[in-house]
């Protein structure tokens, strides 16, 4: 990490479940942490506020990481009111089940929009800065649907395999500047965007999952937090699985 | 600013970023053969001459830059400097 500088963390998504997680245990490292939001202020701003109750220094910024435009606006903003970004946790994710063979398109490009492109956007604005200051984290959260596949999760887990694959190629690309790109891949965790699976779905990830229980925001933003921090720079294009064992 | 001078403020910036002596760097040197440079130190060097001249260059015509005379003409080219 550059000697003397704070530190800016920027992560997507970061109104609920596991980017908020993020936020909060990135704030409690002293790192500055932009709270990524598209669609829910308040939820951000819940955030910031929890971090500011931590002692941490936060910011809420609307960030679409699928629009270009956007991206730039949100990485200026950071940059005006926190310094350059650092550590890039891109966790903005976005999923809805349904059987390949009735998926709409529009349904298809919207999940690879927001989970791959969005991915890439933000990276590509991420890595100049990153590059110059010779350290950088990038901390990607794909999913276990990479690994394994899912019936009714075509879109989802091929994204989610493509941020997998994207995370390599960066880590091959950028990795002998001191920037570290890898992926956590978590498994089943209460958040919104499990809340719509079935109780009968969810009592079959339960089978599967060896922990016999489901995963937490919490679990999954300190793996996150670990790889973003500077001790981790010797892990670089990992896959990090945080599933209670359902990969294993 | 005139021709010159931005070519001896680009060869500066070059010698920097791809760290080698600023003797070496001249509108002859070529960046893979003579200067050593791999294509992120060479994407790294654009991105360095972007912010110091105000100026965006895109991938496509990085492509054909093989030496500092054409790295210095196409910064040229961008801010309407003439020879």
């Amino acid at each position: 990490m550059p000697e003397g500088e704070r530190t800016v963390a920027l992560v997507t998504g970061a109104s609920r479940g596991i980017g908020s997680a993020t936020c909060l245990a990135l704030a409690r490292t002293g790192l500055a942490v932009a709270v990524g939001y598209r669609s829910d202020p308040e939820g951000a701003e819940e955030t910031v506020a929890k971090a500011r109750a931590d002692g941490g220094t936060a910011i809420a910024v609307s960030i679409d990481v699928r629009d270009e435009v956007s991206v730039d606006g949100a990485f200026g903003r950071v940059e005006a009111e926190l310094g350059r970004v650092r550590v890039l946790v891109n966790n903005a994710g976005y999923t809805r089940d349904g059987l390949a063979v009735k998926y709409a398109t529009e349904q298809w490009d919207a999940t690879v929009e927001t989970n791959l492109t969005g991915a890439f956007l933000c990276t590509r604005r991420a890595l100049p800065g990153m590059l110059k200051a010779r350290w950088g984290r990038i901390v990607n959260v794909a999913s276990a649907a990479a690994l394994r596949g899912n019936a009714g999760q075509a879109a989802y887990s091929a994204s989610k395999a493509g941020l997998v694959g994207l995370t390599k190629s960066l880590a091959r690309e950028v990795g002998g500047r001191g920037i570290t790109v890898n992926a956590v891949c978590p498994g089943f965790v209460h958040t919104r965007m499990t809340e719509p699976q079935s109780e009968e779905s969810r009592q079959r990830y339960l089978e599967m999952t060896p922990a016999g229980r489901f995963g937490t925001p919490e679990e999954v933003a300190s793996v996150i937090a670990c790889l973003a921090g500077p001790e981790a720079g010797y892990v670089n294009g990992a896959v990090v699985s945080v599933d209670g064992g359902l990969t294993a | 600013m005139d021709m010159p001078e931005l070519e001896s403020k680009v060869c500066k910036i070059l010698a920097e970023n791809l760290s080698v002596p600023e003797s070496q760097v001249t509108p002859k040197a070529r960046f893979q053969e003579d200067l050593d440079a791999d294509s992120l130190d060479l994407v790294e060097a654009v991105l360095a001459l972007e912010e110091e001249f105000g100026v965006t260059i895109p991938e496509e015509e990085m492509e054909g830059v093989q030496t500092v005379g054409q790295a210095v003409q196409l910064v040229a080219s961008k801010m309407g400097v003439g020879a």
